[in-house]
C-alpha cells in the first residue's frame, strides 16, 4: 500500500509542477508564493522540531559503547568508538555524520545448513553515502543559480565533479551517482523482504520525490535545455525579495518548473518526516555523549524520590536471624 | 518441556526473508514455550505497584483498569516529555533496516516482528497516532494505528522477547536504542500491571531481603560458609569471609546467584580465594547481597528502589569504595544509572587497590570498581603468584556479555586476566564478540522454564558461534562476566551444543592462583582432578 500511495502523491506533485509551468496564473502562485511558502515551513518546522527534542531532558547518560572503554592506563582505549572525552565524542560524531560509521559495520547474516554464516555487506553504507555527498555536493554546485558573483568553490566542485571530462556538457559524478544511489535504495525497499515488510509510504515518497528533483535537472541539464540565463534571474529574484515579472516568468520552462515544483516539495515535507534524522543524528544521546559515566556524574533533572526498603526495616524483619548466625547487628533487640 | 523440541526442528521454518504482508494485520499467538507468565499477585501488592491481580497472557481477559488506554497514552506523553532518547528515536528511525538480522531473536524464530526496526515500529505506530498531525488524520496509511487490546498484547509478547541487549544500537546509522523503547515501553505496560513473574517476584526478593533468590541473612552465611569449606578442601587453607562487617576497607557486592548457583559458585570460590591471599580487607553484605537488578527490567523507579541498597549499605558499613563482581545487567545500571539516580556517593573515597596503589580514576565519581578491572590490575603489577597449566584440562572461549560490552566497554580486562591464568584460549568468530557479542538469549528476566523454546531461538546465535570453535579447534569451556549468562548459556549449550561447559573468569583465577601454604592442587573448583605434568601441554 505504501508505494501506491506515495506514487499517487508523487504523481500529483509532478502534474502540479507541470501545470503551473504551462499555466500563467499558477506559475505565479508556483513559482513566486510557494518558494517563500516552502522556505519558511522548512525553516520554523526543522526549529520547531529541534526545540521539541531538545526540551526533553537526558536524564541518563546512556551511550552505546563500541569499543575498549577507558580503564587502566595501560589498556588501550578505543577512543573513537567509546570516547571518553569532548574531543573523541566530536571525532565519534563527526565519523557517523559524514561517513556513516555505524552503517559501516553492516553485515548479512544467512542461514546454510543450520549454520549461521555472516557476511560483508557495504552496499547499503555504500549507496547511502554516495547519495548523501551527491545530494550535498549537487546543493553546492546549485549556488552558481543562487549568487552573483558565483563563490569560488563552485567553480571547484564543477572540475572535481567533472574531472573525467567525459561528454559535452561534462558529465559531473554525483548526477549519475545520485541516479543510481537512489535507485538502489529505491528498489532495495521493494525486493528485500526484510526492508519492504516495514517501508512506508513515508519511506518510498522522499525517494520518489528526490529521485523526482534528479531526473528533471539531469534533463535540464544534459538533454532538454532550458533558459539558465532567466533561471538565475528567477532565483536572484526570488532571494532577493524582488518582484518578479511576468516576461521572466514566462521564460521558464515546464520543466523547470516540475524541478522547482519537486524542490519546495521536498523543503515543506521535511520537518513532518523521518527526513529531520538530518538534524535528529547531533541529538542522538547513544552516539553524542562521551562514556565518562563512572569519572563524571551526570546529573537528571526530574530523578525521582522513590520509596526505598530501608537496612532498619530490613534488620527488624531478620535480627534474631542474624544473631543466630552469628551475623553483626545495629540494635540487639 | 527442554526434552521435547530438537535442535533441527527449531530452524526448519526460520527464513530471513519474510513474505510480505501488512505486519498490523498479523495477529499475535501466544504459543505454549514463547513467553512468559504473568507477574504475580503479591509480588506487586508487597512493591506497591499498580493492578495487582491474578492473569494469565492467555486469558481472555486480562482484567485491565477500564481506562488502560488513557493510562499508557498518558505515561507515553509524560516519558515523550522526560526521555529526548524516546522522543528522538520515534521521529527519526528511516527504516534502512540496518539493524533487521542483527537481533538474535529475529535470527533464531525469523519472525520479522523481532527486527528491531519492527519491534520499535509497535510502539512507534501509536505514538504516530497520538502525537503526530499525520497520523491522526490518515492512520495506517502512514504506519499509525490505535491502542487497542491487540495491540497491547502485541506489546506485551514481542517486548518480552528482547533482551535489552543493544546490539542493534551498534549498527543502526543514528544508534536507536532498542533497549530503551522495550525498558520504556514495559514500563508503560507496567502502569496498568502487565508485567511478567520472572521480573517482579525477583524484584519483590530484591526489595525485602536484599537479592532476587530471596536468601535470608543466615543463609548466606550459610552459603559462605560452605564456600570455606570447600576451599578449605581444595587448598588446605582456611579463608575468613567477613559478613556486615563495619570500618571494611571495601565492600564487595556481586550478584545474589553467585552464592548458589552453578557454575556461579565456582567463581565466588575465585573471588574469595584472591581476597584471602592478598589480604583484602572487605566485606560482603547480607542487606546489599544482590548486585543484579530486575528493576532495570521493567521500570525506573523500581531500579533505584532496589539499586539505593548498594551506596545506602556502603555508607553505613563506612566503607572506603565499592567493588563489584561478574554480572552484565548490574554493571550497565552500575555505570550508566547508579551515580545519577542515587549518588553523589561523596561519602566514599575513589577507589585505590590497597595492593598496587592503582588510582581507579575511571570510577573516581561512581567509586565502584569491576573486579575484573582489579585483578587485571593485579595481574599486571605481578602481585599474584599464577600457575596457568592447572587450566590446562581447559580449552576456553569467552562471551562478552551485553552490558558489560556494550554499555561500558570492558572488553579487554577480562581477556588480559584470562590469558594469564590459563593457556588455551580461542576467540570465537569478530561478528560474534565484543561490540558485536550475542545475548546469551535469556536476559532482560527472560530466563525462564515456560519461555524455554524462545530462548533457545534466542541463544542459537550465541550458540552457534561457540559450536563453531567447539567443532574446529576443541573449546570445552566458554567463559563469562554474567550471572545471567551463567544459569542460561549451560542449557542453551546443552540444546545447541552439548558437552561445551560454562564457567566464570574468577573460577579459572582460583584454579590458577598459587595461595601462600597450600597444598599441591589435586582437583579444580570443581572437583575435577587435574591434568598431571605429562598431560598438560
Amino acid at each position: 500500500m505504501g508505494i501506491q500511495i506515495s506514487l499517487l502523491a508523487f504523481v500529483v506533485v509532478l502534474l502540479a509542477g507541470w501545470i503551473a509551468g504551462v499555466l500563467p496564473f499558477l506559475k505565479f502562485i508556483f513559482g513566486v508564493i510557494l518558494p517563500y511558502v516552502a522556505f519558511a515551513v522548512f525553516i520554523v518546522g526543522l526549529v520547531i522540531r529541534l526545540l521539541r527534542w531538545a526540551r526533553s531532558p537526558v536524564p541518563f547518560r546512556i551511550t552505546t559503547t563500541c569499543g575498549q572503554e577507558k580503564s587502566l592506563p595501560w589498556i588501550k582505549q578505543n577512543k573513537l568508538d567509546n570516547p571518553s572525552s569532548a574531543l573523541g565524542t566530536l571525532g565519534r560524531m563527526a565519523l557517523e555524520v559524514l561517513f556513516f560509521r555505524s552503517l559501516f559495520r553492516n553485515t548479512k547474516a544467512s542461514l546454510k545448513d543450520d549454520r549461521l554464516v555472516y557476511s560483508v555487506d557495504k552496499w547499503l553504507w555504500f549507496f547511502s553515502l554516495a547519495f548523501h555527498w551527491s545530494f550535498l555536493i549537487i546543493f553546492l554546485r546549485h549556488f552558481r543559480f543562487f549568487t552573483e558573483p558565483i563563490p569560488s568553490f563552485v567553480g571547484f566542485l564543477q572540475s572535481i565533479d567533472g574531472f573525467f571530462q567525459v561528454g559535452l556538457p561534462i558529465i559531473y559524478i554525483t548526477d549519475v551517482a545520485i541516479l543510481v544511489a537512489l535507485t538502489y535504495l529505491f528498489l532495495r525497499r521493494i525486493f528485500d523482504g526484510k526492508v519492504r515488510i516495514v517501508s512506508l509510504a513515508s519511506d518510498y515518497f522522499p525517494l520518489l520525490l528526490i529521485l523526482g528533483i534528479a531526473v528533471t535537472g539531469v534533463l535540464m541539464r544534459y538533454f532538454l535545455k532550458t533558459d539558465l540565463v532567466a533561471v538565475k534571474e528567477f532565483t536572484i529574484s526570488i532571494l532577493s525579495f524582488q518582484p518578479i515579472g511576468a516576461e521572466l516568468l514566462n521564460k521558464l520552462s515546464p520543466l523547470f518548473m516540475i524541478h522547482f515544483t519537486f524542490v519546495c516539495t521536498l523543503l515543506i515535507y521535511f520537518p513532518m518526516s523521518k527526513l529531520v534524522h538530518l538534524g535528529g543524528i547531533f541529538l542522538s544521546p547513544t552516539r553524542n555523549l562521551a562514556n565518562n559515566n563512572r569519572m563524571k556524574r551526570h546529573i537528571n533533572p526530574w530523578n525521582p524520590v522513590v520509596p526505598v526498603h530501608t537496612y532498619e526495616e530490613y534488620e527488624e524483619e531478620f535480627r534474631d536471624k542474624m544473631k543466630a548466625a552469628g551475623i553483626p547487628v545495629e540494635k540487639e533487640e | 518441556m527442554s526434552t521435547k523440541i530438537k535442535p533441527e526442528e527449531l530452524l526448519k521454518d526460520v527464513t530471513y526473508k519474510p513474505r510480505f504482508v501488512n505486519w498490523m494485520d498479523v495477529p499475535v499467538e501466544f504459543r505454549k514455550g514463547t513467553f512468559n507468565y504473568a507477574g504475580s499477585e503479591d509480588a506487586l501488592i508487597y512493591l506497591d505497584q499498580p493492578n495487582p491481580r491474578k492473569w494469565q497472557p492467555t486469558d481472555p481477559d486480562w482484567k485491565l483498569p477500564k481506562n488502560w488506554q488513557e493510562i499508557i497514552l498518558e505515561g507515553l506523553r509524560e516519558r515523550l516529555e522526560k526521555f529526548r532518547s524516546l522522543k528522538i528515536f520515534m521521529d527519526i528511525c528511516v527504516r534502512c533496516g540496518a539493524c533487521a538480522d542483527k537481533c538474535h531473536f529475529f535470527l533464531g524464530s525469523g519472525d520479522p516482528k523481532n527486527m528491531p526496526v519492527l519491534r520499535a515500529e509497535l510502539l512507534r505506530s501509536v505514538y504516530r497516532r497520538e502525537f503526530t498531525t499525520a497520523g491522526k488524520i490518515m492512520g495506517r496509511m502512514v504506519g499509525a494505528r490505535d491502542l487497542t487490546f491487540d495491540v497491547l498484547r502485541e506489546w506485551f509478547y514481542y517486548f518480552y522477547q528482547c533482551t535489552q541487549c543493544r546490539r542493534c544500537s551498534v549498527f543502526c546509522p543514528y544508534g536507536i536504542d532498542t533497549a530503551e523503547i522495550t525498558f520504556l515501553t514495559r514500563e508503560l505496560m507496567n502502569l496498568i500491571g502487565v508485567n511478567i513473574d520472572w521480573i517482579m517476584t525477583p524484584v519483590k526478593n530484591s526489595y525485602r531481603t536484599g537479592n532476587h533468590l530471596g536468601i535470608q541473612p543466615h543463609g548466606m552465611k550459610d552459603s559462605l560458609e560452605m564456600a570455606a569449606d570447600d576451599i578449605e578442601e581444595i587448598t588446605g587453607i582456611r579463608v575468613e569471609i567477613p559478613i556486615n562487617k563495619k570500618g571494611a576497607e571495601i565492600l564487595f557486592v556481586t550478584p545474589s546467584a553467585d552464592f548458589f548457583g552453578t557454575p556461579h559458585y565456582y567463581t565466588l570460590l575465585g573471588y574469595i580465594m584472591l581476597f584471602h591471599e592478598i589480604g583484602l580487607d572487605y566485606t560482603f553484605s547480607t542487606f546489599a547481597s544482590e548486585g543484579g537488578n530486575f528493576g532495570s527490567f521493567v521500570s525506573h523507579d523500581l531500579m533505584k528502589r532496589l539499586n539505593h541498597k548498594i551506596y545506602s549499605e556502603a555508607k553505613r558499613l563506612k566503607v572506603k569504595w565499592i567493588l563489584g563482581g561478574e554480572c552484565g545487567h548490574m554493571w550497565r545500571v552500575i555505570h550508566q544509572y547508579m551515580d545519577t539516580m542515587n549518588g553523589p556517593a561523596d561519602f566514599l573515597e575513589v577507589p585505590k587497590s590497597p595492593i598496587t596503589g592503582t588510582v581507579f580514576e575511571n570510577a573516581k565519581s561512581t567509586k565502584m570498581v569491576h573486579i575484573c578491572e582489579f585483578t587485571a590490575d593485579l595481574i599486571y603489577h605481578n602481585k599474584l603468584k599464577l600457575d596457568p597449566s592447572r587450566n590446562d584440562h581447559w580449552h576456553a572461549t569467552f562471551h562478552d556479555s551485553c552490558n558489560p560490552s556494550r554499555g561500558m566497554g570492558l572488553l579487554e580486562e577480562p581477556r588480559y586476566i584470562i590469558k594469564n591464568v590459563m593457556r588455551k584460549f580461542t576467540e570465537m568468530p569478530d561478528n560474534t564478540i565484543r561490540e558485536q557479542t550475542f545475548c546469551c538469549g535469556s536476559g532482560a528476566g527472560l530466563g525462564t522454564e515456560e519461555n524455554f523454546e524462545m530462548r533457545m531461538r534466542g541463544g542459537f546465535p550465541r550458540a552457534n558461534a561457540a559450536k563453531y570453535v567447539r567443532d574446529k579447534y576443541g573449546v570445552n569451556i566458554c567463559l563469562c562476566i554474567c550471572a545471567i549468562d551463567k544459569a542460561n548459556l549451560p542449557p542453551l549449550f546443552d540444546f545447541w551444543v552439548p558437552g561445551l561447559e560454562v564457567g566464570g573468569v574468577h573460577e579459572m583465577v582460583g584454579n590458577a592462583l598459587v595461595m601462600t601454604g597450600e597444598k599441591p592442587r589435586e582437583v579444580d573448583l570443581r572437583l575435577n582432578p587435574l591434568l598431571n605434568e605429562e598431560d598438560k601441554q
